[in-house]
């Protein structure tokens, strides 16, 4: 067991650094900050200090090199645009996406495991069509069209909802959510109904599935014998079953979301991290977009190893199969 | 319908034959079929059935911007569907948008094809290193999400029609290699692959001619669905500033374009866009939902 993590650690060890000479190469690729941040009328002088300031004029691979140490520090140098630290920038910014994300989540469980049961109890009626039809529909659904159908919509004609940005927020250790402040929920309501569409159809689907495979289970064919009610044996037997394979895929598809708000914090102008990363590569803000990049590989990497790990404790054929190859 | 099929020509029932009776007896399949190839059909001919060159500027004229869906010009040409804000009409740049998006989608998935089954192919001949190389890269790469990866790549490479349909095969490839992989890796061990290495037969031929042939099924499912996938990530991609140029738009650059204009409640510019976006999209999800159905040997009987 313990060798098993230290390989999979090594691996993910690995998987950061070639990340890391992979986005600094490929962001070094992009065109010249220096035309984009310094006014056009700028003399060669100003120029040049500006260029010397940012490090600009050293040889790539003493840039790299520099990157490499500054990483191990968690320094990734210092936006171009808004002249403070990088990481620290978007650090500022993971608590609007990480609420908004988690939000998402938590709306796609509780309207899609409902519907996906409902669904699954009556599979042969037209609710049951109805609602898969349904899911292959919000499956389609282009996301950020939807968003912008959804400001048209409330914002726009009905005037019920707040068209973007984040509105008040409460204050928690520091840092700022908006469910702590009843001011600023309507602000949330579209993006993250948004952000969750796609999942309401996927767990739809897990909970569809799971539903129709158990109802032919023996234990609930012992519970109808034992004269358990329906709402009983739906509520509690069948629901506890297929609850384990959704939770898995949720927990999973977390770190997606946090990719996928990179579109929703557009369309609301939500100021998340993902809003920044395109904000970004729009200014070639070269600090931000690595620091961004680097982040998301850091956090998808952990996310990976833990779920390695943890299914290796759970079933060993996993940590046998990869001491064998 | 497969009744009609079986009594006309009773000797001769293929597979394939068989096959299609089996999909056409779903109606909203078949449904969702013709709508595909009537959209396929409807973009490839749009030079000749648009009302106007939607990008030719002697055909359009400034002065008829931003019209309602339903108004004339000043020369009486109708705007079925509006006009945006450089006096295009509506009608006809979806048409035009319609064929970039079709290409891009159906250009990204065959060369994703291409790929991920020449490197899952041989992955599952050869094994050892090799394999153990390429499904680490497509462990890799499949831990990332897609709109990410595309992301960081177009971020790189830049905007450019050519470009989004790179990013979006490297993006796809690693789904078919696992698929191919794992079929291949059954495959290879049946009795017909050790036949056609007992009659010494080269090795490309046995792959390509022998091999690949039988791992088809589940790639078809999903190369159909992947579809659908790279035309919603392209718009993604075009919304978000990075894909197609503005000199060639897609329907998401469309929708982007008229996402300027929704807080006028000028709807029209981006709602029409949209909608024959997500028709396209979700009838090709029908379509490969169907097929899954039924190339799924697990719940034939």
């Amino acid at each position: 067991m313990f060798a098993f993590v230290l390989r999979r650690i090594g691996q993910s060890a690995f998987v950061v650094l070639a990340m890391a000479a992979l986005v600094f190469l490929s962001v070094y690729a992009i065109g010249n900050p220096i035309d984009i941040l310094l006014a056009p009328d700028a003399d060669q002088r100003e120029r040049d200090e500006a260029i010397a300031r940012l490090g600009l004029d050293k040889p790539v691979w003493v840039q790299f090199l520099t990157f490499l140490g500054n990483l191990a520090h968690g320094d990734l140098g210092k936006s171009f645009v808004f002249g403070s630290d990088a990481v620290s920038l978007i650090l500022g910014r993971l608590p609007a996406t990480l609420e908004l994300a988690i939000v998402a989540l938590v709306l796609a469980t509780f309207i899609g495991i409902p519907l996906g049961m409902l669904a699954g109890l009556r599979s042969n009626t037209w609710v049951g069509r109805t609602v898969m039809t349904g899911s292959i529909i919000g499956f389609s659904l282009p996301n950020f069209w939807f968003g912008i159908m959804m400001i048209l919509l409330f914002a726009v004609e009905l005037q019920w909802l707040p068209s973007g940005g984040r509105g008040p927020t409460g204050k928690l250790f520091g840092l700022e959510f908006s469910l702590l402040n009843p001011a600023g929920w309507p602000n949330l309501v579209m993006p993250a109904l948004t952000l969750a569409v796609y999942k309401v159809s996927l767990v739809t689907r897990l909970a569809y599935a799971g539903t129709r495979e158990a109802l032919l289970q023996e234990y609930v064919r012992f519970a109808r014998a034992k004269g358990l009610s329906q709402t009983r044996i739906v509520g509690v037997h069948v629901l506890k079953n297929i609850l384990i394979p959704i939770v898995t895929v949720l927990g999973l598809e977390l770190g997606s979301m946090i990719a996928f708000a990179v579109v929703t914090e557009t369309v609301f102008a939500w100021p998340g991290m993902g809003k920044l990363l395109i904000d970004s590569i729009a200014r070639l803000d070269r600090p931000v977009i690595v620091a961004y990049l680097m982040i998301v590989v850091g956090l998808f990497t952990f996310i990976n190893l833990l779920v390695d790990i943890l299914y290796s404790t759970l079933d060993p054929r996993v940590r046998l199969a990869d001491a064998g190859s | 319908m497969s009744d009609v099929a079986i009594e006309a020509i009773p000797a001769v029932e293929t597979p394939l034959r068989r096959f299609i009776a089996d999909y056409c007896a779903n109606r909203l399949a078949l449904a969702a079929l013709v709508v595909v190839l009537v959209l396929a059909l409807l973009s490839l001919l749009a030079p000749w059935i648009a009302p106007q060159n939607p990008y030719d500027l002697t055909q359009i004229s400034i002065f008829d911007n931003m019209l309602k869906p339903g108004e004339r010009s000043m020369d009486g040409n109708l705007f079925v569907l509006g006009t945006d804000e450089q006096g295009r009409d509506m009608l006809s740049a979806m048409l035009y948008g319609l064929k970039m998006s079709l290409f891009v989608g159906a250009a990204s998935t065959a060369m994703g094809l291409a790929v991920g089954v020449s490197l899952g192919v041989t992955a599952a001949y050869f094994g050892g290193r090799i394999d153990a190389a390429i499904m680490r890269l497509v462990d890799l790469q499949l831990s990332f999400p897609a709109i990410l990866i595309a992301l960081i790549l177009l971020a790189v490479l830049g905007k450019g029609v050519d470009k989004v349909i790179l990013a979006l095969t490297l993006v796809q490839w690693a789904y078919y290699a696992r698929t191919v992989r794992g079929n291949a890796l059954v495959e290879r061990r049946r009795e017909y692959i050790e036949a056609a290495q007992c009659l010494a037969l080269p090795r490309s031929r046995i792959i390509f001619r022998h091999l690949l042939p039988n791992c088809m099924a589940p790639l078809i499912v999903i190369a159909t669905v992947q579809v659908a996938h790279a035309i919603s990530l392209e718009a993604t991609l075009s919304f978000l500033g990075v894909g197609v140029p503005i000199t060639e738009p897609s329907l998401g650059l469309l929708i982007s374009n008229g996402y300027k204009y929704i807080l006028s409640g000028k709807y029209w510019v981006s709602l029409f866009p949209g909608l024959l976006l997500l028709f396209t999209i979700l009838t090709i999800n029908l379509v490969g939902d169907h097929l899954r159905d039924l190339l799924n040997p697990r719940l034939k009987t």
